[in-house]
């Protein structure tokens, strides 16, 4: 068995609310060092076959990200 | 005329819709997300609002997946009408059957309020009866369009304030042809004088009128 994690963000140019909600909170809490936060989601696929990098990367194009608003990205973690 | 309202597990406003159509004179048919087919005799779909699959990974992105929407498809290739309000709206941008896709609304809050549309586009099946501007409820959390409006065939924009932090104040597209379209204000929560509103008729006769 193999462990990959997808990384879906939100594409730079696209509204954040989420990421400028933290950002704001973050700076209300004296964290003046902040520029930018943009807030995603991590999704840990535990997955077997021959090919799970291609294999994820079929999984975000079709379901787990949206290539209009949302970036990915996929890790093959050891093990 | 018989007008398909599509369920998901997660669908909240299915009886509105049905009910609405039949204010509006027509027959409603249930489907089910899992039906291989649309209900015999269907000449429209409406997609209702709700919470499909419980809005799990992106709004509308579960049940765009789902059996019943293969059949919503071809019901579109070959002319069909659908309908696709608040949650059917994002569901059928999910399937890419609409342009564009909904964003979380821009102040992070649920939105439960009338709001003003003008009629961009009077040229479809669904608008060409419409005189703006129509006064409807929207409840939503994840309302902001997002997308090319130049590209897009924009058929409905929010009046004055833009509620939702939508792109160019969009509240509804077309596909190409004019016979999909998804918005995300309740047309269905506007058709009798005892909510305040009966400027949603219009929208829901179009399914039926054809």
């Amino acid at each position: 068995m193999t462990r990959v994690v997808v990384t879906v963000m939100p594409r730079e140019g696209v509204l954040d609310p989420q990421g400028q909600a933290v950002q704001g909170a973050l700076g209300h809490l004296g964290f003046d060092g902040v520029d930018h936060v943009r807030v995603g989601k991590r999704i840990e696929l535990t997955v077997h076959g021959p090919e799970p990098e291609a294999e994820a990367r079929r999984m975000c194009e079709e379901l787990l990200a949206n290539p209009l608003i949302e970036d990915f990205t996929v890790t093959v973690e050891g093990g | 005329m018989t007008v398909a309202v599509v369920r998901f597990p997660g669908s909240l406003d299915h009886d509105s819709a049905a009910r609405a159509v039949r204010t509006a004179g027509g027959d409603a048919a249930p489907a089910w997300h899992q039906d291989a087919e649309l209900p015999a005799g269907t000449h429209a779909v409406i997609i209702p609002g709700g919470f499909s699959y419980g809005d799990h990974l992106r709004p509308g992105a579960i049940a765009s997946r789902s059996p019943i929407m293969g059949a919503v498809r071809r019901h579109a290739e070959a002319g069909g009408l659908v309908l696709g309000i608040c949650n059917g709206f994002q569901v059928l941008c999910e399937s890419g059957l609409l342009p564009g896709a909904l964003r979380t609304n821009a102040s992070l809050s649920f939105v439960c309020r009338q709001v003003e549309l003008d009629v961009a586009d009077g040229d479809t099946p669904f608008t060409q009866a419409l005189i703006g501007p129509l006064s409807i409820p929207v409840k939503n959390h994840d309302g902001a369009w997002y997308g090319d409006p130049s590209t897009a065939r924009v058929v409905l924009r929010y009046r004055g304030e833009n509620p939702l932090g939508a792109v160019d104040s969009v509240a509804g597209v077309a596909n190409g042809a004019g016979n999909v379209m998804g918005l995300m204000p309740h047309p269905e929560e506007a058709v009798d004088p005892l909510l305040g509103s009966v400027d949603g008729l219009g929208l829901i006769s179009a399914l039926v009128a054809r």
